[in-house]
């Protein structure tokens, strides 16, 4: 869990997240092209790379290889795990 | 100085011109015999004496492992304009072409990804109508 909330913890892997969570299964370029047309982010490849390394490593994302290209997913599980510990209930009147 | 010509690797010219030509809908422009291989170019139709493409042979032993690890990455190795992106998506899938990236709103644009079958991944591009492009 330690692993999910440093990953979480930076605001770059977040709009990765929400991009992957707009349309899951993106390959590097995409997620490149995302990050700097709408998110005006100037990362190189290799720096947005290895963001979804620790995301993968972090279990908040998984990969697949389809033909030749290699795709990216959004894996809410870790964030279950989250809600599970610390569930939100609504606010009931005493 | 402007660009005249372009090339991509291809495993296989005669397939890849029949892609071109029969799929995408580019027109043959020279086809010179060399041994085995051809001086093999398409153009577009909108423009047949703008640049040209050539279909060059992907035989050389450091195109295979260059081609693979940009594909595996998602990386286009050309793009080409269309006028309406969602109906050339409709078209080619029709045709059985495989996309890697639908057509997606990157802000200035739209663009989508397609595999060419012949060993490269090509991007199609719409420019929005206000996206002003010139520098």
């Amino acid at each position: 869990m330690v692993d999910v909330f440093r990953a979480l913890d930076d605001e770059t892997r977040r709009l990765v997240l929400d991009e992957l969570s707009v349309r899951d299964g993106q390959t590097l370029f995409e997620l490149c092209s995302v990050l700097a047309m709408r998110h005006g982010l100037s990362l190189t490849r290799q720096a947005i790379s290895q963001h979804l390394g620790v995301l993968e490593s972090a279990g908040l994302l998984t990969t697949e290889r389809r033909g030749r290209s290699k795709f990216h997913y959004f894996n809410p599980e870790p964030l279950a795990q989250i809600t599970g510990r610390w569930p939100t209930r609504k606010r009931t009147e005493p | 100085m402007k660009i005249a010509l372009t090339s991509l690797f291809v495993d296989d010219q005669r397939a890849a011109l029949a892609f071109y030509t029969e799929v995408l809908g580019f027109q043959k422009r020279h086809d010179i015999p060399l041994g085995e291989d051809s001086w093999l170019t398409v153009v577009s139709p909108e423009s047949p004496h703008g640049p040209e493409l050539l279909l060059e042979p992907a035989r050389h032993p450091a195109v295979k492992p260059y081609r693979d690890a940009l594909a595996e990455d998602g990386i286009p190795l050309a793009q080409f304009a269309v006028d309406n992106i969602e109906a050339e998506h409709a078209r080619l899938t029709g045709l059985g072409v495989v996309f890697t990236q639908p057509p997606t709103d990157i802000g200035t644009a739209f663009v989508a990804v397609f595999d060419d079958t012949c060993g490269n991944l090509i991007q199609l591009i719409e420019m929005k109508p206000d996206a002003d492009n010139t520098p």
